[in-house]
């Protein structure tokens, strides 16, 4: 049920040959200066003396700048003000840039930017989810409170309950192209920004601010970014300011790259969580009512983690129908980098939660997870005719992970298999196995609803090209190439013809960045209501030039169909020109049928939801912890693939990123706040050989409901979550070993999977 | 110093190169061969993977830390010279777009120069070959597709055109440990760089200034392995690559260590060594050596002396080496292989050890006859845990036995906890690390990489 052919990345010619350019790859000018920020050593505290003298006399150094030195408001947070570019009178975590160095080579600003002596006051810090409770340190003050029947009463007359907790770790999102800007002052004091972006219009906005200037003089372009999967959202923000604050300054054009340990350092990461949870549930596993605590760690500032925390308690329910269920969640103010977007955004950590209390009560009761697991799934509208609905208040309207988990079980032959684990586990004492099936409801659509909305930008050339510009960035994820794909099918034309273009602010304005996975949702959708305006104005041309009806107007096969003859698109394009018609067309496209109120907790949030399942089998070392995958099994859901290909490397992708966030990558900060896996040498996300060693991904056939760009279905952050798998399968093997409920903790380092085994033995 | 190298064919010569200038920097600064990447500039995410070639090997290198002189009188091919000259594509290429082994694109290039080059050396093992690339995109699977898929064509003609230009040696650089050994007299404060993945770092990362330095690979007499009357010879500016091979049949356990110290990249520039010398005490070189018995021979002037190696190693930071005094071998003594390395660290490939155990533990008649257990990462140093050693000579080799000796390693060693692991779970690995050494030898499943689902 594919709509196209599975095309490669539009710029795989380009990856192959290192002829694809990065921001760091394109030429600057001559007379380009480099950056680096000096940063604070201490996680909080007053900042007493800044003395730089050592940094103006360094080599190469053209200026440096602090706080007083800023004329306008540079704010770099993407919500809240709370985010100055340079600290002013307090620090708020190590890291924190303190002043911007403008010198001649990015050599010599890195060096220079350690010769600062900033003398601080310091503040006990507030570290820990821990530190911030027992210090009421919040960055909302009010926990949200979501909540769908009396939580409270239905755990109290539930037959069996259960109690627990797990830590969630943050994750680096190791976009393998640091975080980069460029600024080029142009004349009259406008600016042009390179920037690696997901987010465009936010660096323009921001940029804007910071020169005293207005968006209309700002110009920002975005080609293709080296990996984002969230980080480049809002932490983008800092370097094109600094770039342009600092091209102000000296009227020079600036560049700015992070080094990577800087890179990790400074910017956010993924939200690490605390959830507490108690469930109640009858003899054959049904769930009578849950109750979670979320405790959400934000970081410094405010930055995205009120709809990142959110989206966490709109996903507590994942697959679920669970009648009574309230989540409550805690979002917490402490003195390390502000946490921010990654692919799922909350999500993940809150599908986590629902998943181990899944497992957890399978274990209390004996029963395979995934038997528990089914019989608490949303009713399918197909085999069922009451509609579940969220603890949100909304309906699901589009539930099939009862057909698709049959269908992936029977194929990964999962109940022979976890019966000859079952032996393999009596048998081997020190290498245990475990198998373990998750699935994946994800819903699609930004919460903050005015951000459904996407611009689109197509000029027909009078020699048939046609220039395609859209306000999604590409990073890697196939965008351009499914959106070139509606392009070309909408003037039937070869995609060939069609002429990607970087992502632009001056092309298409106002747009939301690419993320919660809607790129192709809504870019795919405008650029096709544009295509529509020019191709109806060309039929209309044709129609009365040669004199047929309009619906005798065909474009097809790289021609146009007139009545009875053909001509070549080129030719129509060329008539359409000399006839005066308009060939360039915005489309512009909003998300039908949202509502949603965050406070309240209720409305309909998304528009549809995507799935997927995945059974993932490991082994351990019961000696070490030391742990592998060794094979998964994936069906997942992506409507009418507009690329399989491209969905299927979403989906490979997104498992084994998935999976690294709750096996290796563990990122650890010492008592003083610093951040000790701040490189690969000490943060690991999965190499080559990490991948499961047998690895299948199949497409569920099936169109989306909603009315989507050719019934597609978003697949950049759902599959991630398949890697919940992984992390149950650990659970599963464990619990080979004695009898207590596992308890393993995320990430589920060889460390913390050897913990889990020593704590569920018997004294 | 004035160079002179191969770049993807044609001859480069570059005067007054400032001697920790990066090949990376020099490509993409002053070159503008921006196909080459920089993901950490500190040679663990491999987007900077360049092919560099001798007259006889092709091999792999980090860019980022890889010094322009170390590239004298070598072939270098970049990204920019995997296709042929007409823009035709390589195998690997052509593969790597039909297969979508490419998502965001950054890391692309190293993919691309690490499969040239494997595929040039006819190399499949593209787990441990690609062990040093990070992709964070992919997931890998499709990446492997097109490796496989490509296995079997043949090499493009321009790929053999990588042979290294006859020049004569950099004279400014020493070419033989006598050399050294006078320019060490005359510059004790120097910086030796024998492969520069670590003093790679001090640059990238540290930001120094290096005045003085003297670099190792015109030293041929350093780089020799021999068999001698005393053992194993390894000099000390024998790179790791070359170290895994030579240990293959005569200590595969070693040898498999080395399959995962570092990465392919690291591997073929990083020295033995280099490796001991710098006194890190979470090497992995220093534990199977002290297990082995192995001798370091060290060299001031004409002067020479050995000393057993766990003896080199005095606290952390400290080694029994004057100034001037530099490593010039390692001498493995012969002897009946019963050497058990176990690596332990949070990633199975390119990662730094958490607790790196050796062990070689001898038995005649079912009973302990000689003992030697090293470990890195459990002290400031790498260190012999003697009192489990003595707990198991003349021991009977049982499980009993091994019980017994296990909490012992509390007496040798008080780890520390930081970033790769907590001084709990280092100790108890370390003890059960022990335990299955025995295992092992009752047959027993003790690997996860042994098994498959």
């Amino acid at each position: 049920m594919n709509t196209f052919d599975p095309r490669p990345h539009d710029s795989a010619h380009l990856h192959v040959t290192g002829e694809a350019k990065y921001i760091d790859d394109i030429p600057a000018p001559a007379n380009v200066l480099h950056l680096a920020f000096g940063l604070s050593n201490a996680p909080s505290g007053a900042i007493k003396n800044i003395n730089l003298d050592a940094v103006r006399t360094a080599p190469g150094v053209v200026a440096v700048l602090t706080a007083q030195d800023l004329k306008f408001e540079t704010d770099t947070s993407p919500s809240n003000h709370d985010e100055p570019l340079l600290a002013t009178d307090m620090v708020h975590f190590v890291g924190q840039p303190i002043f911007l160095v403008i010198a001649t080579s990015h050599w010599m600003a890195r060096k220079a930017a350690r010769l600062g002596h900033i003398t601080i006051t310091p503040h006990p810090p507030i570290l820990t989810i821990e530190q911030a409770l027992a210090s009421n340190s919040y960055i909302e003050k009010t926990p949200r409170v979501y909540e769908k029947g009396n939580c409270a009463a239905a755990l109290g007359s539930a037959p069996h309950r259960l109690t627990g907790q797990i830590h969630i770790g943050g994750q680096e999102h190791f976009y393998l192209e640091g975080q980069v800007a460029m600024a080029w002052p142009q004349e009259n004091g406008d600016m042009h920004i390179f920037s690696s972006t997901q987010h465009p219009t936010e660096i323009q906005h921001k940029v804007a601010e910071a020169i005293g200037s207005s968006m209309a003089s700002v110009r920002v372009e975005t080609r293709r970014m080296g990996g984002g999967f969230g980080g480049k959202e809002s932490q983008g923000n800092a370097l094109a300011v600094a770039c342009a604050v600092a091209a102000h300054h000296v009227n020079q054009p600036c560049k700015f790259r992070y080094d990577r340990d800087d890179d990790m350092i400074i910017t956010g990461k993924r939200h690490d969580f605390r959830i507490d949870y108690e469930v109640g549930y009858d003899n054959e596993g049904h769930v009578v009512a849950v109750s979670f605590c979320h405790y959400v760690r934000c970081g410094w500032s405010m930055d995205l983690s009120l709809p990142v925390a959110d989206r966490a308690m709109l996903h507590a329910d994942n697959a679920y129908h669970i009648p009574v269920l309230r989540v409550e969640s805690h979002r917490l103010q402490t003195n390390t980098c502000s946490a921010t977007a990654f692919r799922g955004f909350g999500g993940p950590q809150g599908m986590l939660g629902i998943e181990r209390v899944m497992d957890h009560i399978a274990h209390a009761l004996g029963l395979d997870p995934v038997i528990v697991r089914t019989r608490n799934y949303y009713p399918n509208p197909r085999h069922n005719k009451e509609l579940g609905t969220t603890h949100y208040g909304m309906p699901v309207t589009d539930f099939v992970l009862d057909d698709m988990t049959d269908h992936l079980l029977e194929k990964s032959c999962y109940t022979t298999r976890r019966r000859a684990i079952d032996e393999w586990n009596s048998n081997n004492p020190i290498i245990r196995r475990g198998i373990a099936f998750s699935p994946v409801k994800f819903g699609i659509s930004f919460t903050l609803t005015h951000l459904n909305q996407a611009g689109a930008l197509v000029h027909v050339y009078q020699d048939g090209s046609i220039h395609l510009n859209h306000g999604g960035t590409e990073m890697g994820q196939g965008l351009f190439q499914k959106v070139a794909h509606v392009a070309a099918y909408e003037f039937g034309v070869s995609i060939d013809r069609i002429k990607i273009t970087a992502t632009d602010t001056g092309k298409v304005p106002n747009t939301s960045a690419t993320a919660a996975s809607s790129g192709s949702d809504l870019n795919g959708m405008a650029v096709k209501v544009a295509c529509e305006q020019i191709r109806k104005r060309m039929a209309k041309h044709l129609a009365e030039l040669y004199q047929v009806p309009t619906h005798d107007i065909k474009f097809l096969n790289d021609k146009v169909q007139v009545g009875k003859d053909d001509i070549s698109f080129a030719k129509a394009a060329q008539l359409s020109w000399t006839g005066r018609v308009n060939l360039s067309a915005n489309g512009f496209y909003k998300t039908p049928e949202l509502h949603w109120d965050r406070i309240d907790g209720k409305g309909q949030p998304f528009y549809y939801f995507a799935y997927g399942c995945a059974v993932t089998e490991v082994a351990i070392d019961t000696l070490t912890g030391e742990n592998r995958i060794l094979r998964t099994d994936i069906l997942h859901d992506v409507g009418a693939s507009l690329n399989p290909a491209i969905d299927i490397g979403q989906i490979e992708g997104g498992f084994v990123q998935g999976a690294g966030w709750l096996t290796t990558e563990e990122l650890v900060w010492d008592d003083d706040g610093r951040l000790c896996t701040h490189a690969p040498s000490t943060y690991k996300i999965p190499a080559c050989s990490d991948r499961p060693d047998t690895f299948n991904v199949d497409l569920w056939q099936n169109k989306n409901r909603k009315d989507t760009i050719y019934r597609s279905k978003a697949v950049g952050e759902p599959p991630l979550m398949l890697g919940i798998s992984a992390f149950l399968a650990l659970s599963h093997a464990i619990s080979s070993y004695k009898t207590c409920y596992p308890d393993l903790q995320a990430p589920a380092t060889a460390e913390a999977v050897w913990r889990s085994l020593r704590s569920a033995e018997t004294p | 110093m004035d160079i002179s190298f191969l770049l993807n064919g044609e001859t480069v010569d570059i005067e007054n190169v400032e001697k920790t200038t990066t090949l990376l920097d020099w490509l993409r600064r002053e070159k503008g061969y921006t196909g080459t990447k920089e993901g950490c500039n500190e040679g663990d995410c491999g987007a900077c993977t360049v092919i560099v070639s001798d007259v006889s090997h092709h091999k792999t290198f980090n860019s980022c830390i890889l010094f322009l002189p170390q590239v004298h009188g070598k072939a270098v091919r970049t990204v920019e010279g995997i296709s042929g000259p007409k823009g035709q594509m390589h195998p690997v290429q052509s593969a790597m777009i039909t297969h979508h082994g490419s998502q965001c694109g950054f890391c692309t290039p190293g993919f691309i120069t690490s499969l040239a080059c494997a595929h040039l050396n006819a190399d499949r093992n593209y787990d441990d070959i690609l062990a040093g690339n990070l992709c964070r995109c992919t997931g890998y699977a499709p990446i492997i597709r097109a490796a496989q898929a490509v296995s079997n064509e043949p090499i493009p003609m321009w790929m053999w055109e990588s042979k290294a230009p006859h020049v004569t040696k950099q004279i400014e650089l020493p070419q033989s440990a006598n050399e050294l050994a006078r320019w060490y007299i005359n510059h004790p404060k120097g910086t030796i760089i024998g492969g520069a993945t670590d003093v790679g770092l001090w640059v990238t990362k540290q930001l120094r200034e290096l005045d003085d330095i003297a670099f190792l690979h015109q030293c041929d007499d350093l780089q020799n392995i021999e068999l001698t009357n005393k053992g194993l010879e390894i000099g000390a500016a024998v790179t790791m690559d070359r170290v895994g091979e030579a240990l293959s049949s005569r200590h595969p356990a070693y040898s498999e260590l080395i399959r995962r110290y570092g990465s392919q990249q690291v591997r073929n520039a990083a020295t033995i060594g280099g490796n001991i010398a710098n006194g890190s005490p979470i090497g992995d070189n220093p534990p199977p050596l002290i297990a082995l018995g192995a001798t370091l021979r060290l060299r001031k002037g004409n002067t020479r002396r050995e000393m057993p190696i766990e003896n080199f190693f005095i606290e952390y930071g400290q080694q029994d080496r004057a100034p001037g005094e530099f490593l010039e071998a390692i001498i493995i003594p012969d002897q009946t292989d019963r050497l058990r390395v176990y690596k332990l660290s949070k990633r199975f490939d390119q990662d730094i050890s958490a607790v790196c155990g050796a062990f070689n533990i001898q038995i005649h008649d079912s009973v302990v006859s000689d003992a030697r257990i090293a470990f890195g990462g459990l002290a400031g140093i790498p260190k012999r845990a003697t009192t489990m050693e003595k707990s198991l000579i003349n021991q009977p080799w049982t499980k009993e036995t091994i019980t017994n000796a296990m909490p012992s390693i509390a007496i040798d060693f008080s780890p520390l906890t930081d970033m790769r692991a907590s001084a709990e779970y280092r100790l108890h690995t370390a003890q059960n690390m022990l335990m299955r050494v025995w295992l092992e030898d009752q047959k027993a499943c003790t690997s996860v990489l042994d098994v498959t689902a």
